[in-house]
C-alpha cells in the first residue's frame, strides 16, 4: 500500500529532473559551446593564413604584449597584497573587531561595483585634470591613459579574489600551529614560511589562477582608464571591441580565439589547483 | 624551574578573566590547574607561556621578571589542547622543528629525535603524517615535540581532553611517569578532577579568575577552604542546614552557613546492618546508579536528598526501601571559617563494658 505513492512521486521527480537536466544542457550549449564554436569557425573562416595575418598585425601584437604585462604585474601585486591583507584581516589582533568587520565588507566592494564605475573612480581621482593626476604627470609618469592606470583598474577588479581564497583557509587552520612554532623558538618570518605558507599555498595558487583569468578578460574598467589608444594602451579585449566596431569580424574572431584558448587552459589549471587544495572546499 | 606569579590580572574587553592571582611553584613539581571551563586556567597558562600579555602583575622564572620576554626565548615546552601538530610535516620533522630552529647540528638532531621517539614509544611511525596517527599517538608527538629542545618548564593545556576515555587513563599514568623520569617542572590545565587528583603533585583550584586553594590533592580533599572547593572535589551534597539530623543538633542554622556532606561520609544499610543504630536516621532509597565498581545511591532523609556509595558485596537495596542512614561527619562553612563536625552520637556517652 505504502509503496505505490512513493514510486509515483519518484517517477514524477525523475521526469521533472530530466526536464531540469535538459534545460541546463540547453543553456550550457547555447551560452558556452555555440559561441565558442562560432569563434573557432569565424577565426578559420578565411583560412589559417588570414588568422595569422590578423594576429600579426602590429596593433594585435602590441595588444598581446600589453595584456601580458598587465596580467603579470597585476598578479604579482595582487598576490603580495592579497596575502598580506588576508593575514591582517584574520590574524590582526591589533585591529579592533569592528574595524576588521568594516574592512572585511569593503573588500567585496569590487564584486558589487561595476568595473566601469571602478575605472571611472580612478579617472576622478587620478585623471589629468586632478591634482594627483597632474602631480604624477609632471613627474613623467601619467597614470590615466597609461600603463599604471590600467594596472590600478585591473587590481581594483581582482582585489577580492586572492583574499577570499586565503582568508577562509587561515581561519580554518587557526592560530595554534603558529603559536606552537613560536613556543619552539620560531619568529614570525620563519613561522610564516615553515608553518603558515604550506597550509595556504594551494589557496594562493588558486587565487593566482583566478586573478590571471580575471585580468586577462577585464574590459570595462580598463577601457575607461586606458582610453583604448592603439599601439599604446590597447589590450586584447579592447582590440576585439574595436575590431568588432570596425566590422573587422574575422580579425576580432582571431584575437578572441587566443583569449579563449588561454581561458580554457586556465580552467584546466584551476581544476588541478582545486583538487590539490584537497580538504578545503568552496562556497562559490 | 622556580616560578613565581604576583598579582596577575588579565582583562578581555570588559571580562576580568584573571584576578589578582598569586602563586609559586618549586622546581620539578607537577601542578594541576583545576577548575570549571571559562574559569581562567588557560589564560594563566598562556600568560606563563608568553602567548598572552598580562594587564598587570609579574611573572618570574628563577627570580627574573619574564613579562617582556617573548615566547620564543622563554624556554618553555607547550602542549596544545588539540596538539597543533604541523600537519604538512612528518612525525620526525614535527619533533625536530624546535631543534632545526635553534640550528642544532644534523647528527645531534637525529640522535635527539630518536631518543624522544624511543621515550614516547613512537619508534616506527616517524615517517607518518599527523592525519595518519591515532589520537593517543598525536598526543605523544605533541609531547615529544615540546620536550625536544630540552625546556625547563612544560605547560599542557587540557592534554587529555580530545582522547577517548579508555586511552586517557593509560596516557595519564604514562604522562605522570614520563614527567617524573624527565624531571621537568610541569603545569597542566584540566577541568577533570579525577585527572588532577591522579596526576598532579599539587592542585590549584581556579574559579572565576581567582585561585581558590592550592595544595596536595589529599590536603584539598581533607580540608577544603571554601564551599566551592569542597563541592568541586568529590560528589558532595550541599545543604543549607543539618540541625534536624541526629547527632548534628549542635550545628546552628544561620543564613550564611553551608553544610557539605561527602558520599563517603554516609553509610546506608538495611535495618540491623549498621552497628550504630542509635546515631542513624531512617531514609528511603530514591535512586540507584550502578557505577561499575560500586552503587551510587540517592537516599531521602526527611526532605534532604543525600548521595552515598555502597559496596557491591553488601546486600542489594531496592528503590522505595526504608534504610538506616548513618552520617559520620559533615563540613560546615560559616562565612570565612570552616570546620569538620563529627556525629556526636557516634561517641556512646554511656559505654557498657563487658
Amino acid at each position: 500500500m505504502s509503496t505505490a505513492p512513493t514510486t509515483l512521486t519518484s517517477k514524477k521527480s525523475s521526469t521533472s529532473s530530466k526536464i531540469l537536466i535538459l534545460i541546463t544542457y540547453s543553456v550550457f550549449i547555447l551560452l558556452l559551446i555555440i559561441p565558442l564554436v562560432q569563434i573557432v569557425i569565424g577565426a578559420f573562416n578565411h583560412g589559417v593564413q588570414s588568422l595569422f595575418q590578423a594576429l600579426l598585425r602590429p596593433e594585435a601584437l602590441h595588444a598581446m604584449w600589453i595584456t601580458l604585462s598587465v596580467v603579470v604585474v597585476v598578479t604579482l601585486l595582487n598576490t603580495l597584497f592579497g596575502v598580506l591583507t588576508a593575514i591582517m584581516l584574520v590574524r590582526g589582533q591589533w585591529l579592533s573587531s569592528r574595524v576588521r568587520r568594516f574592512l572585511n565588507s569593503m573588500i567585496d566592494l569590487p564584486f558589487a561595483v561595476s568595473p566601469v564605475i571602478g575605472g571611472f573612480m580612478i579617472m576622478l581621482l587620478l585623471g589629468p585634470q586632478t591634482v594627483m593626476g597632474a602631480f604624477f604627470s609632471d613627474l613623467g609618469m601619467p597614470i590615466v591613459y597609461a600603463f599604471p592606470g590600467m594596472v590600478l583598474a585591473t587590481l581594483f577588479v581582482t582585489f577580492p579574489l586572492m583574499i577570499r581564497e586565503i582568508a577562509p583557509v587561515l581561519q580554518e587552520i587557526g592560530t595554534q600551529q603558529e603559536e606552537a612554532a613560536s613556543m619552539l623558538g620560531a619568529y614570525s618570518w620563519t613561522t610564516f614560511w615553515k608553518v603558515t605558507w604550506p597550509s595556504i599555498r594551494w589557496g594562493v595558487t588558486y587565487g593566482v589562477v583566478l586573478t590571471v583569468a580575471r585580468s586577462l578578460g577585464e574590459f570595462g574598467a580598463v577601457l575607461v582608464v586606458s582610453g583604448n589608444i592603439m599601439n599604446k594602451t590597447q589590450t586584447m579585449t579592447t582590440l576585439v571591441y574595436q575590431d568588432v566596431d570596425n566590422f573587422n569580424i574575422a580579425a576580432a574572431n582571431s584575437v578572441a580565439l587566443v583569449l579563449a584558448v588561454c581561458s580554457i587552459t586556465l580552467l584546466l589549471v584551476m581544476e588541478w589547483a582545486k583538487r590539490r587544495k584537497g580538504v578545503h572546499t568552496h562556497a562559490h | 624551574m622556580h616560578i613565581e606569579v604576583r598579582d596577575l590580572n588579565k582583562w578581555f574587553g570588559q571580562y576580568h578573566a584573571v584576578r589578582d592571582v598569586n602563586f609559586s611553584i618549586e622546581t620539578g613539581q607537577l601542578i594541576g590547574l583545576l577548575g570549571p571551563s571559562g574559569g581562567g586556567k588557560t589564560s594563566v597558562l598562556r600568560m606563563l607561556a608568553g602567548l598572552e600579555y598580562p594587564d598587570s602583575g609579574e611573572i618570574l622564572f628563577h627570580g627574573k621578571v619574564m613579562n617582556d620576554v617573548p615566547p620564543q626565548e622563554r624556554g618553555i615546552g607547550f602542549v596544545f589542547q588539540h596538539y597543533a601538530l604541523f600537519k604538512h610535516m612528518t612525525v620526525y620533522d614535527n619533533i625536530a622543528f624546535g631543534l632545526t630552529i635553534q640550528k642544532w647540528p644534523k647528527a645531534r638532531i637525529r640522535a635527539r629525535v630518536a631518543e624522544l621517539l624511543e621515550l614516547t614509544g613512537l619508534s616506527g611511525v616517524e615517517k607518518r603524517y599527523p592525519h595518519q596517527l591515532s589520537g593517543g599517538q598525536r598526543q605523544r608527538v605533541a609531547f615529544a615535540r615540546a620536550l625536544a629542545p630540552e625546556p625547563q618548564l612544560l605547560l599542557l593545556d587540557e592534554p587529555f581532553a580530545a582522547i577517548d576515555a579508555k586511552i586517557r587513563k593509560e596516557l595519564r599514568s604514562w604522562l605522570k611517569s614520563l614527567i617524573e623520569r624527565v624531571g621537568i617542572t610541569s603545569i597542566f590545565v584540566t577541568h577533570d578532577q579525577d585527572e588532577a587528583i591522579e596526576v598532579a603533585d599539587e592542585i590549584m583550584i581556579i574559579q572565576q579568575g581567582t585561585v581558590e586553594q592550592k595544595g596536595t590533592p589529599w590536603d584539598i580533599y581533607k580540608s577544603p577552604r571554601t564551599p566551592f572547593v569542597a563541592e568541586f572535589i568529590g560528589e558532595s551534597t550541599l545543604l543549607e542546614s543539618i540541625g534536624q539530623l541526629k547527632g548534628f543538633g549542635q550545628v546552628p542554622a544561620q543564613s550564611n552557613t553551608k553544610v557539605l556532606i561527602r558520599p563517603e561520609y554516609i553509610e546506608v544499610g538495611q535495618p540491623g546492618e549498621l552497628k550504630l543504630a542509635s546515631a542513624s536516621e531512617n531514609g528511603i532509597v530514591k535512586a540507584m546508579h550502578f557505577r561499575g565498581s560500586e552503587w551510587m545511591i540517592e537516599v531521602a532523609v526527611g526532605d534532604l536528598l543525600l548521595k552515598t556509595y555502597r559496596s557491591l558485596e553488601s546486600p542489594v537495596l531496592h528503590i522505595g526501601e526504608t534504610v538506616q542512614v548513618l552520617i559520620h561527619r559533615v563540613y560546615v562553612f560559616d562565612g570565612d571559617s570552616h570546620s569538620v563536625v563529627e556525629n556526636t552520637l557516634k561517641e556512646d556517652p554511656m559505654p557498657i563494658m563487658i
